[in-house]
């Protein structure tokens, strides 16, 4: 089997790109943090009310951990609970997640939060709200007949 | 290997109507996707109702059902059963016979599918992710859809390998091979819709059992999901490896190297599918990495497959006496829908996979993760590259199995249908990237979010898409047009079928590309690798079941 | 000018017609294209909280 050297050349270019792609985003994620939301915690999705911290959505400070607010949502169709909320501007939040029902999609629009909320297990992701203004909560993944109707807002004040 | 005499070989009438039969429901399914297309596009701008209390989210349902599941998968069947026959030889009574039995299982399972949806018991999308439940009805018609393509693809296996036997020790024709290599893809693939579908949804929905493991079972389906889109690509490859350089009147760049990516489509698109569960919970960071790296390896043949096609073109330009850089592209047949049609395909291929290297960047995918730039992508990919490369096809495939003839006229109205649906898709594709960018959801019926500011600057891109989707609709009735024409009206005559040759013919390809054994071992490897330790995690780690939900 | 003229005529009269420079121009533009796209979006992702 033979190759030409020009289709050689383009593949030692190609692949040296990708290497590029995988390493940035590889260092990014395991040693700068940056990792997809992957939380392992699980919950009995009958019993999110009853269940700490959704027994008390909203935003909470915390004192002693990395992060110096919890914000925590419960999402059932088809709408979030806390509907509206205020944070801090510089803040670092762990954003806390779940639903009680189907699946459903956590996206704040114009960020990097976005993750999928799933019956049974808890969504996490910490950030740092570091640009004030005000940001839509849009739920992305079908979950029923009021899907677009499906939303909340977050203002990031000074 | 294929001399000029072979290129005159017809498929056999038998093994023609039974291609027809394929792509009469394929293109039902486009009549009807298409025009549910239109309706999304209007209703998503803000300016239209749909009548009668029809729900967005039923004929969302329909399209991805249509476009995605039907379409694709009698095309696909069609077109490579008419080319295992066209290349391998005519297919045996019994292969024939398998082959009808799977043609009309795959139908009789579609129809169970789609009357639940119209009777809106199965809002559930294409992807019909649980806890959402619908009918059981269309669960056990997705099974027989599957069901019945693999007794469906057995017909063309059973083909190849009367073929090998016939002809110890050759190299298989190139298109028989990659016909083969794409229905074993298939095969392996959708062993993981039939688990999730046979073992939990269908018990599920029944009401023998009461609750699912949602986890699990997007995870079988997802690994499904990814190969799928490989299941549509692959054929659109064939025509672009080996078609598409007989139509130019050119060579097959290399035969080896076509069916050496091939098998690294087999190997690598599979074990990949945590790459759309990158922003899931409860699937540990590392192991949707190293599924990322998995994914970038897919991007290689692609890569090959890039140079390939430049070079065929480059060698046919400059044996026309074309020169400097770029001078073989002027003169390529650009008069010719055969070629044209399927260009624009290719070409669209370019943004479409720049797209899809983004989706797969791991954290990457928080930008876009089911924002409507994910519908932009797949309609460069599916809805562009592959339908238009599967037009193309059709342009000649239809005439030569029904007898009929591809007119001037007919020729024409097809180079204006590829023109027409790329700028529909310029329109459509290039607003819907950008608007997932600003943060745009998909499967979203029109909404202002309560006057939210964010959702109010969407607006304008959702109209570009509505205007764009027009004129793709447009491009769906021109391809109807041709497409009716060429089965029942075009004169009588004779269209080829053309297969192309390689640049070397005598540079024959290595047997070990056959050895099924060898490939399909490294596939399971592969699969075992990146699978078994996750999914022992989700399956251990799991919380209590979900109940079913109606919620449209 | 007219030198520069000459030098390009000469080079295409000894053109290869198996020759796939333009083949491997066009693989490096598609290359920076792919580069381009993904640089823009990661700084997206790094712009963004
Ligand atoms: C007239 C041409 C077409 C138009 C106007 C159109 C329009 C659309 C729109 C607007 C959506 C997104 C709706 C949403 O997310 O809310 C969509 C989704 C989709 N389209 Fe198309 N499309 C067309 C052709 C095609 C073709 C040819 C294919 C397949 C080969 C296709 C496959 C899909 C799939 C699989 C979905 C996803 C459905 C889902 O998210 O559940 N489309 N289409
Ligand atoms: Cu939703
Ligand atoms: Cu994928």
């Amino acid at each position: 089997m033979h190759m030409h050297k020009f289709e050689k050349i383009w593949l030692i270019f190609g692949v040296g790109c990708l290497i590029f792609f995988l390493t940035t985003v590889g260092v990014s994620a395991f040693y700068l943090g940056n990792k997809p939301p992957s939380c392992l915690t699980t919950v009995n999705p009958e019993k999110v009310d009853q269940t700490k911290p959704f027994d008390k959505p909203g935003l909470h400070k915390v004192e002693g951990k990395d992060w110096d607010y919890e914000l925590v949502y419960v999402a059932q169709a088809f709408s979030y609970n806390p509907a509206q909320v205020k944070v801090p501007l510089g803040a670092k939040v762990r954003v806390i997640a779940t639903t009680k029902d189907v699946v459903h999609g956590f996206e704040v629009a114009g960020t990097n939060i976005n993750m999928m909320l799933e019956p049974g297990y808890v969504s996490e992701y910490t950030t740092t709200f570091d640009k004030a203004g005000e940001y839509l909560i849009v739920c992305n993944e079908y979950c029923g007949a009021g899907h677009h109707l499906m939303s909340s807002k977050i203002e990031v004040v000074e | 290997m294929v001399n000029s005499a072979v290129s005159k070989i017809k498929v056999d009438p038998r093994d023609a109507k039974l291609s027809m039969a394929h792509f009469y429901v394929a293109f039902i399914a486009l009549a009807l996707g298409g025009l549910m297309g239109l309706l999304q596009t209007l209703v998503r701008s803000g300016k239209y109702e749909l009548p009668g209390g029809i729900g967005y989210y039923q004929i969302l349902t329909v399209h991805g059902v249509m476009m995605g599941l039907v379409l694709t998968t009698f095309f696909i069947m069609g077109f490579q059963y008419a080319a295992v026959s066209r290349t391998a030889g005519t297919h045996s009574n019994a292969a024939r016979r398998t082959g009808w039995i799977g043609f009309w299982t795959m139908t009789a399972g579609t129809a169970m599918a789609a009357t639940m949806v119209l009777l809106n018991k199965a809002s559930v999308l294409y992807t019909f992710y649980a806890p959402l439940q619908a009918h059981w009805i269309f669960y056990l018609g997705l099974t027989l859809v599957v069901v019945g393509s693999w007794i469906d693809g057995a017909a063309q296996i059973m083909t190849y390998a009367k073929w090998r036997k016939n002809n110890p020790g050759k190299p298989s024709p190139l298109l028989s091979f990659m016909a083969v290599i794409n229905t074993v893809l298939w095969i392996v693939a959708t062993l993981g819709v039939a688990a999730t579908v046979l073992f939990q949804l269908l018990p599920w929905s029944l009401g023998l059992v009461d609750t699912v493991d949602v986890l699990v079972s997007r995870t079988l389906f997802w690994y499904f999901g990814h190969p799928l889109v490989y299941f549509w690509l692959l054929p659109a490859y064939m025509c672009w490896y080996t078609i598409i350089p007989k139509i130019i009147g050119g060579k097959i760049f290399s035969d080896s190297l076509a069916r050496l990516s091939f098998i690294l489509f087999l190997l690598f698109s599979i074990p990949v599918g945590f790459h759309h569960q990158l922003t899931e919970p409860g699937i540990d960071p590392a192991w949707k990495f190293f599924q990322v790296v998995l994914t970038f390896m897919v991007v290689i043949p692609s890569l090959m497959t890039a140079f390939s096609l430049f070079a065929t073109f480059e060698r046919y330009g400059r044996s026309k006496g074309a020169t400097g850089l770029f001078g073989w592209f002027k003169v390529l047949p650009w008069g010719d829908a055969r070629f044209t049609v399927p260009f624009i395909g290719m070409a669209s291929f370019i943004p479409a996979g720049a797209g899809g290297i983004i989706n797969a960047s791991n954290q990457m995918d928080q930008v876009v993760h089911n924002t409507i730039w994910i519908t932009g992508h797949f309609h460069l990919t599916a809805a562009t590259s592959v339908v238009l490369t599967f037009f193309g096809i059709s342009y000649w495939l239809i005439p030569h199995l029904t007898g009929r003839k591809l007119t001037k006229a007919m020729n024409k109205l097809g180079i204006i249908q590829g023109w027409v649906w790329f700028i529909g898709m310029v329109f459509m594709s290039g607003a819907m990237h950008f608007e997932g960018l600003l943060g745009g959801p998909r499967r979203s019926a029109f909404s202002t979010y309560g006057g939210a500011k964010q959702a109010a600057e969407w607006i304008p891109y959702q109209i570009a898409q509505a205007v764009g989707g027009s004129i793709l609709f447009l491009g769906i009735i021109l391809v109807l047009i041709i497409f009716i024409n060429l089965a029942f009206f075009a004169p009588k005559g004779e269209e080829e079928f053309p297969v192309g040759e390689a640049e070397n013919p005598q540079e024959s390809a290595p047997m070990v590309f056959e050895n099924w054994k060898l490939w399909l071992g490294i596939t399971a490897a592969l699969i075992l690798f990146a699978y078994t330790i996750p999914f022992i995690d989700i399956i251990q780690n799991a919380p209590p079941g979900s109940k079913g939900f109606k919620t449209w | 000018m007219a030198k520069a003229e000459l030098k390009t005529k000469h080079k295409t009269e000894i053109e290869d017609s198996s020759s796939l420079k333009g083949t491997l121009a066009s693989v490096f533009l598609l290359g920076f294209f792919i580069i381009i796209t993904w640089v823009s979006v990661y700084y997206l992702f790094v712009e963004r909280f």
